[in-house]
């Protein structure tokens, strides 16, 4: 029998489509928070501490009341009773300071919230925020976690003397054993600066209250809506069905919006005590002193080996600057570079003790990588270092020890499940891009003319898709609805909330493929708990990874009904459906979807045991986390006579399974090359003695900027995961846990003929030259 | 980032906007040093008043030997002007190295030399050059030598009342060499130093050189010993060597005042070495 010639749609996934998302952001039409404006609406501005640690003696609002247009002032007094912003971090005697919304007795970081002003319109509220009089008995401050660990340092919070939130210990294998075996083993202190996310809109909201329904709709700028809902709705006694979040576009988060902050309580407090709508936006200096930082670390390592370079064992204590109190999920981001600890390699044995400080600064909590750029940092200085004391080439030392291909699923000493991998083949592919044989040679030729050029490379791992849920803080799964109109049409509400990722392109090519419709009848919804089914969020490189498969699983269920509604309209048992098309194997006629839709919801004649309408929803659980690699190999000068750092080359092999749209994969390793090497050269928070932030600016905080990049020639292996049905893995976070590493690889390799072995991050042209100084003539400049 | 409430004015005219000026207005003249100022509500003037409007303070006019620019042309205007790029090259080389191009369409030259910030670009181009800034008042004009105007940081030989209305410099001999060379800092784009060099040369010797100064003190200044070392044979990196003695340097988080005495030798050698190869 002929079959009929349908034809085949081609496949949307694989393709470099340009996204859904571009248009109304080129053209400034997409709506953020700021864009909103609500009748009756009032601006809210928080007064903040300009102290690092002191005493509130008194807090004067009466001149401030008294201004024409405003309408309330509240100071911490007010919010007392309110409940405080969780921390929903749990580690064994985990110490956990009351975060109030405003400040209480005392301030514990510049920046600290100490009461809010709401008038008619900004300009004032602000006029009035400066008119609030708050007399402060200044204190000690202490912003370095090492010196807070100093006996004698100022305790942050004075039942705390030791300035210690927690201590966590873990150890695999027996590393006793390895390092009693080692022939050789190498330490080295390692930093990972303090970092500021500095996403291009900063945080914001506006809280509007229905006092008939008792409803509170929240427009945020937030990664996780509907976690925001429930943890507000906990916040304010209010019911959770009653509180409606919304995230509008949001401007980026890199992890910063992965919070529920007391600004978002706050505001929405004051629209239910004010009845208006009260907008509240985040200056820039506010976000620099007030959104949760990044990083913070001071790792100790030690690792164990054999002279052929055989890695035994890894010891690590790393020091958490936590800053004054706990975010969302602070004290769990150092746990996580624990478990990322072994890096790409074999070694069974691992030791680690990580102690969290409180530092009177602000709170630090995941940034792009949350606790793995930290580890990967770690470990592959760690593994360059062990390469020079061995004198082999680092290269040859990480094919020595990677998992071999056939080792895996691959447990780690951690207590990880390596799902797949073939961790040789990106480093090989980025060595044969930029002809690594060929280039040591230039480089020997290029130090005989004194010249200083390096060869950096780095091979990282990363723990994705978060995650199992008995392993996360919230649920790690994740959601999707999938709705085909009557028209046909179809609309995807995804639990996942993407901000600059790209999904409303990516989940339309999946659902494209997978149901078989026109890329162009998929809309793909999120961000709003009043539309989406409950859903976790955007964070973690977990969208596509995560949602995706949610998505996938829904198409599957509703294919099923489709089916149903096919045979019967095809009058048949004995029906297929690819392509658009519900077709019967026998006659070979065929049905499409918009005729199945159309009778699915007329409902004049019903399957068996089938209700009318065409949609379906789909809770997926991850049954492990997805763990994608890659090899980044930078080529750097430096000049000896400035200390500056030129990039000559930068080559990034990722592997994130399958590729669902490479540009948009393209985009997203860019952007977090761009701030991988963002820390490696340029960016640092500071804190002075006093808990100043000194770099509070983008005066003096140098964020990464086109013209400060290198040309990146990005590039994949493919291993896609056995963890969910699209293979796919992961690839936020990839760009910036490669980088830093490599960055700094090159340029300690372009200086390892004078001896140098490490160099902290930022490589600022003046640390390069006092290093240079510093081993040239043995003067500490 | 919500400035306080403030007048604006934008007159047409120099005597109008001298009048708003005289009566306390602040000028503002391409806004890239005050708005930030104001936003972050470290500078609170009750009134503004904008120079962009006035069509007298819009100029590049080559007179007498001189270039005359007036206050309200922007960087890019410099940058891109045939006239300069011909005549004064080192203007129009030092112009383009200013911030980035939204900054270099909005600042002005009267705006840049007025602020007096430590580190800004024009300031070092403008004492090697020995330019004239014209001042005027309600009721005063007088032009000032750019090493009398920088006085210190942020502080200038105007008086209150007063603006900076027309920058002059000279029409350059056609075989002046000159280069300017800056090492930047990433965040903000200023100067961390800058160095600004003009040589002519004569059988073989230095017979001219002047060198100019930014980002490595309290004010841009002429570099006299490095000049003298040049002029009486010495070799470029030992005359260099001598561009930050017995000055006072800058210290922030970017550069220590150490490493930036050591920038300013290696800027001053790679400046003056550039301006060599151009003479002829």
């Amino acid at each position: 029998m002929a079959t009929p010639s349908i034809t085949k749609l081609e496949p949307f996934i694989g393709k470099r489509i340009r996204r859904k998302e571009d248009p109304r952001l080129i053209t400034g039409t997409a709506t953020y928070v700021d864009d909103l404006q609500l009748p009756g609406m009032h601006f809210a501005v928080v007064v903040r501490s300009p102290h690092g640690a002191a005493r509130i003696k008194s807090v004067d609002i009466a001149a401030a009341a008294a201004m024409k247009g405003v309408a309330m002032v509240l100071t911490g007094r007010d919010v007392a009773d309110l409940a405080c912003v969780p921390c929903g971090a749990s580690l064994p005697g985990l110490r956990v300071p009351e975060h109030r919304l405003l400040a209480q007795d005392r301030v514990y970081y510049v920046g600290h919230p100490v009461a809010v002003v709401v008038a008619t319109d900004r300009y004032i509220a602000k006029d009035a925020a400066e008119a609030v009089e708050v007399d402060y008995e200044v204190l000690q401050a202490v912003a370095d976690p090492e010196k807070a660990l100093a006996p004698g340092a100022p305790a942050v919070h004075p039942q705390w003397p030791d300035n210690t939130a927690f201590t966590f210990h873990q150890e695999g294998g027996d590393i006793e054993k390895a390092f009693a075996e080692a022939d050789v083993v190498v330490k080295q202190r390692i930093t990972s600066q303090r970092l500021i996310p500095s996403p291009l809109e900063t945080r914001g909201c506006v809280a509007q209250w229905h006092a008939a329904e008792k409803s509170l709709t929240l427009h945020t700028s937030t990664q996780v809506p509907h976690l925001v809902r429930s943890l507000l709705a906990q916040m304010l006694g209010l019911d959770e069905n009653r509180v409606r979040v919304v995230a509008p576009e949001v401007g980026g988060g890199f992890g910063c919006k992965l919070n529920l902050y007391a600004e978002e309580a706050l505001t929405s407090h004051v629209a239910m005590k004010l009845g208006k709508p009260i907008k509240w936006i985040e200056s820039r200096r506010e976000n620099f002193l007030t959104t949760i930082h990044g990083r913070g670390h001071v790792d100790y390592y030690e690792v164990a080996a054999k002279k052929d370079g055989t890695i035994l064992g890894i010891k690590v204590k790393i020091i958490q600057d936590l800053g004054s109190y706990h975010q969302l999920l602070g004290p769990a981001i150092p746990t996580l570079s624990v478990l990322m600890i072994p890096g790409l390699y074999r070694a069974k044995s691992m030791c680690a003790d990580v102690v969290g400080v409180f530092t009177n600064c602000v709170p630090t909590d995941a940034y792009r990588g949350a606790g793995r750029p930290e580890a990967t940092h770690g470990i592959e200085r760690m593994v360059d270092i062990l390469a020079a004391e061995l004198k082999m080439d680092p290269a040859e030392l990480r094919l020595k020890n990677f998992v071999r291909n056939e080792e895996f699923p691959f447990p780690t000493a951690t207590g990880l499940i390596y799902d797949t991998g073939d961790y040789a083949a990106p480093l090989r592919k980025a060595m044969e891009t930029v002809n690594y044989t060929e280039l040591r040679k230039q480089q020997a030729d290029a130090r005989k003319h004194g010249k200083l050029m390096g060869i950096g490379m780095s091979t990282y791992g990363e723990i994705c898709a978060f995650g199992p849920s008995p392993a996360t803080p919230a649920g790690g799964w994740e959601s999707a609805t999938v709705k085909i109109e009557p028209s046909g049409k179809v609309t995807v509400m995804t639990g996942v909330s993407p901000h600059g990722q790209g999904e409303e392109t990516t989940f339309s090519q999946i659902t494209a493929d997978h149901l078989g419709v026109p890329f162009e009848d998929v809309l793909v919804q999120h961000g709003d708990t009043a539309i989406v089914q409950y859903g976790i969020g955007t964070f973690g490189s977990r969208a596509t990874a995560v949602g995706g498969p949610a998505l996938y699983y829904a198409i599957q269920e509703l294919i099923i009904k489709i089916k149903k509604f096919g045979a019967m309209l095809l009058e048949s048992d004995d029906v297929s459906y690819a392509n658009g098309q519900c077709t019967c194997a026998k006659t070979g006629k065929s049905v499409s979807i918009k005729e199945i839709a159309g009778a699915a919801y007329r409902a004049m004649k019903l399957p068996a045991n089938t209700e009318p309408g065409l949609v379906a929803t789909y809770f997926w659980e991850p049954t492990n986390f997805t763990f994608p690699f890659g090899a980044h190999i930078m080529v750097a000068e430096v000049d000896p006579g400035t200390g500056a750092i030129d990039i000559k080359r930068y080559v990034a092999i990722d592997d994130c399974g399958n590729l669902i749209n490479p540009l948009v994969v393209d985009g997203q390793v860019h952007g977090g090359v761009a701030q991988g090497l963002g820390q490696a050269l340029w960016e640092q928070a500071v804190y002075d003695d006093n808990a100043q932030l000194v770099s509070g600016e983008f005066m003096d905080y140098t964020m990464p900027r086109a013209h400060m990049m290198p040309w990146i020639e990005s590039g994949h292996t493919i291993t896609p995961t056995p963890v969910n049905p699209l293979g796919v893995k992961g690839v936020g976070e990839a760009g910036t846990i490669g980088a830093s590493p490599a960055a700094v690889s090159a340029v300690v390799d372009a200086l390892s003929p004078l001896g140098v072995r490490h160099i902290d991050m930022p490589m600022t042209p003046e640390k390069i030259w006092r290093l240079i100084l510093s081993k040239t003539t043995g003067s500490n400049a | 980032m919500i400035p306080q409430q403030f007048e604006y004015s934008a007159p047409k005219s120099l005597a109008e906007a001298l009048a708003l000026i005289a009566d306390g207005g602040k000028p503002l003249s391409g806004g890239m040093s005050l708005i930030p100022m104001m936003k972050l509500r470290l500078a609170a003037p009750d009134r503004v008043v904008d120079l962009a409007r006035i069509a007298e303070l819009s100029y590049i006019r080559e007179q007498a030997g001189s270039i005359h620019i007036g206050a309200t042309t922007t960087h890019h205007e410099v940058e891109s002007s045939a006239v300069i790029r011909a005549k004064c090259p080192l203007l129009a080389e030092t112009a383009s190295f200013i911030g980035d191009v939204q900054v270099r369409n909005l600042g002005t030259i009267g705006g840049s030399v007025a602020h007096a910030d430590p580190s800004a670009d024009y300031p070092a181009a403008l004492q090697a050059l020995e330019a004239k800034i014209v001042i005027k008042g309600a009721a005063s004009e007088r032009t000032v030598s750019a090493d009398d105007f920088f006085v210190d940081t942020f502080t200038t030989a105007l008086e209150p009342g007063e603006i900076v209305t027309e920058v002059i410099v000279p029409v350059e001999a056609a075989s002046t060499g000159t280069s300017y060379q800056k090492l930047l800092q990433p965040a903000s784009g200023f100067a961390i130093v800058g160095v600004a060099a003009r040589i002519q040369k004569s059988g073989g010797k230095i017979t001219l050189a002047r060198v100019g100064v930014t980002g490595l003190s309290n004010r841009a200044f002429r570099a006299a010993a490095t000049e003298q070392a040049l002029t009486s044979g010495t070799a470029v990196q030992a005359a260099a060597d001598v561009v930050a003695q017995a000055i006072d340097a800058n210290s922030d988080l970017y550069a220590s005042a150490e490493f930036r005495a050591h920038l300013a030798a290696v800027y001053a050698a790679r400046a003056i070495d550039a301006a060599i190869r151009r003479t002829s």
